[in-house]
């Protein structure tokens, strides 16, 4: 494992944020979804690695809170 | 207007009442087929040029309705070549390279499924399933080692050490025939099927297809369209194929909710085809048809001498064309085998192998079936948001048009892992790996042009590239041997564009004269390449040495 980079990568972090967060700006919650997939298949295919993309889906499904985590969770 | 079409779609077969319905003891046969659809014929065929007498059952006595399995595949209709009935389908058929997609109102765009040229056959003919019914039972009747039954309905199934007992029923009464190996090319249905108490099982997919045959004057290329939610059908896909006779295959996706029994009244069809051709379209209903369908097979596709081929030992969706393709490979695959055992060449293990090389086949069409349907049908809101954001991105984005899956188009399985392959031992670079099935390729033979797969097939062929000066008469006696064999093997020797190979009475040279055979094959002189009876790779080598052909051969037999 830990094929996928997880350590800092962008050299300016902040301007990478605003620039993610204005992507969405004036869409709904729909539009945001499209927009978010078309970004995923973009930057997948720039990555190509099978191994890396599985790890990052991985990762990104295990950060998911599970069922009776979010209930739990005080309101 | 004289319509040949007409005539085969409206043909009725008499039933013939044989003299075994006569004999007080059921009358023994070697090979019974029962269906006699393209699976069924196709063996039928295959078994009865390899000098074996074959009865096949119909319980009807007419061909398929509608034009049903429709695509044929390049490597369909190369079986059908080394069968001698591959002209007249493709002759009749509409050839076709090139698929389109649509999204919404976009052309999103195009794949050609064969790039190269130099192939006999092109990537698919659209045939209605009536000719290519009609065209092999007309090559079966030609055949006098074939017993064609019509209205002869399997009732019982008994199998026992020595055979197989067959209950039948016709329109003169029932009678039974004892059969040595029954293959069960029945369909989806199979009764052999459930008359033995097997099931095939998998997943069924809740959503339901409307077909439309239309015959129309219509100016749309010889391509295969296939539409994501267009203006004209919204939220579901549609399919169209030119067939011949002016005739159009339209699918239209309905969802799980439709009506089946509305929804194929001609008159809500209507609509949804001049919603597609435009208000003032003529056209005429050929064929109708409302289906759902479900990727499943058996657990084995061989029960002791029943052998199941075809729908009845799989099923797929019909997105990719795998249904009738594949069952074409499963009797391309058995019938070498069964004659060699009835011959006594090989061991009955042979025929497992049936079974394990088709239900490789069959679980690889079902992955690329499955897949191809969860992309036309998406089952959760996510896997619909990501198929059309796949869809948006392939018009300007070459990557994303890989993602796309209209329907994974049918090749056939490359036999990876094989039992009956004899593993490289030496380096090979291309696609021609121990497993697959042989390429085509152009080349001249005996001063006519010629195609490679023509010159292969139907018993071992061994493809020999000569280098410029030919071989040496030790080489040419063993290759002679060869030929000699209990179970023989043929050499095809390849020579190079403008080489000047001596030849030599009574072996076959292949010129290749477009160096297109080398370039497939990374051939250098003395590469040898070892083809199955069902033209599938079996073993190769950098040198040709006859004891090691020998023993593959052997090792591709069970005789090892």
């Amino acid at each position: 494992m830990a094929i996928l980079n997880i350590e800092p990568n962008i050299a300016q972090p902040d301007d990478f944020y605003e620039a993610l967060i204005d992507m969405h700006r004036d869409l709904d919650a729909e539009q945001s979804r499209m927009a978010n997939a078309h970004l995923i298949l973009l930057l997948a295919n720039h990555v190509g690695d099978e191994a890396v993309l599985r790890e990052a889906m991985q990762r990104a499904r295990a950060l998911v809170p599970t069922s009776s985590d979010v209930s739990t969770r005080p309101a | 207007m004289a319509n040949v079409d007409r005539e085969y779609q409206g043909l009725a077969f008499d039933y013939v009442r044989s003299p075994d319905q006569d004999a007080r003891v059921a009358v023994r046969h070697p090979v019974v087929v029962v269906g006699a659809g393209p699976v069924g014929l196709t063996a039928a065929i295959d078994l009865a040029r390899r000098g074996v007498p074959v009865v096949v059952l119909d319980d009807d006595h007419k061909l398929s309705v509608g034009s049903r399995a429709i695509c044929f595949a390049k490597r369909t209709l190369e079986i059908w070549d080394r069968l001698d009935c591959g002209d007249q389908m493709v002759e009749k058929g509409v050839s076709w390279n090139v698929g389109r997609v649509f999204f919404q109102d976009e052309r999103v765009y195009s794949f050609d499924l064969l790039p190269d040229s130099g192939h006999r056959r092109p990537a698919f003919i659209n045939l209605q399933q009536y000719y290519c019914e009609g065209y092999l039972h007309e090559r079966t009747a030609v055949l006098p080692a074939v017993d064609l039954r019509w209205r002869n309905r399997v009732t019982g199934v008994t199998p026992d050490a020595e055979g197989v007992t067959l209950a039948i029923d016709t329109p003169d009464g029932p009678y039974a025939l004892r059969a040595d190996h029954v293959i069960a090319c029945d369909g989806s249905r199979s009764a052999v099927r459930s008359l033995m108490g097997l099931e095939s099982k998998g997943r069924v997919f809740r959503d339901r297809f409307l077909i439309a045959d239309v015959r129309m004057k219509a100016d749309f290329p010889a391509e295969r369209w296939f539409w994501f939610d267009p203006p004209f059908h919204p939220n579901q896909s549609v399919l169209l194929h030119r067939q011949p006779d002016n005739v159009w295959r339209i699918d239209f996706q309905l969802g799980w909710d439709a009506d089946p029994d509305l929804e194929r009244q001609p008159e809500r069809v209507r609509p949804r085809i001049r919603a597609l051709l435009g208000e003032d379209a003529e056209f005429e209903f050929e064929w109708i048809s409302v289906y759902t369908f479900a990727c499943l097979r058996m657990e084995r596709f061989r029960h002791g001498r029943v052998i199941f081929a075809g729908d009845s030992a799989h099923g797929v969706s019909p997105f990719g064309a795998r249904g009738a393709n594949s069952g074409v490979q499963d009797a391309d695959n058995l019938a070498w085998k069964l004659a060699l055992v009835l011959a006594g060449k090989a061991p009955d293990r042979l025929l497992d192998t049936y079974g394990t090389e088709r239900e490789y086949a069959a679980d690889e069409n079902i992955l690329n079936s499955t897949r191809a349907t969860d992309f036309i049908t998406p089952k959760s809101d996510e896997s619909r948001v990501f198929r059309d954001a796949v869809l948006r991105l392939a018009k300007d984005h070459p990557f994303a048009r890989r993602l796309v899956n209209s329907g994974r188009l049918s090749t056939p399985a490359t036999l990876h892992g094989s039992a009956l392959n004899t593993p490289d031992a030496e380096a090979f670079g291309g696609a021609m790996v121990p497993g697959s099935p042989m390429t085509d390729a152009p080349g001249t033979m005996r001063g006519h042009p010629a195609w490679l797969l023509s010159c292969t097939g139907d018993v071992f062929t061994a493809i020999l590239f000569a280098g410029d000066r030919g071989f040496d008469e030790a080489t040419i006696a063993a290759i002679r041997a060869l030929g000699t064999d209990g179970i023989p093997v043929k050499v095809l020797i390849v020579t190079a564009a403008g080489a000047t190979v001596p030849s030599v009475d009574g072996i076959d040279y292949f010129a290749d004269d477009d160096g297109a055979v080398a370039a497939r094959l990374d051939a250098r002189p003395g590469t040898c390449y070892l083809l199955r009876p069902d033209q599938h790779v079996c073993a190769r080598w950098r040198t040709f040495d006859a004891d090691r052909v020998r023993a593959a051969v052997a090792r591709a037999t069970c005789n090892d």
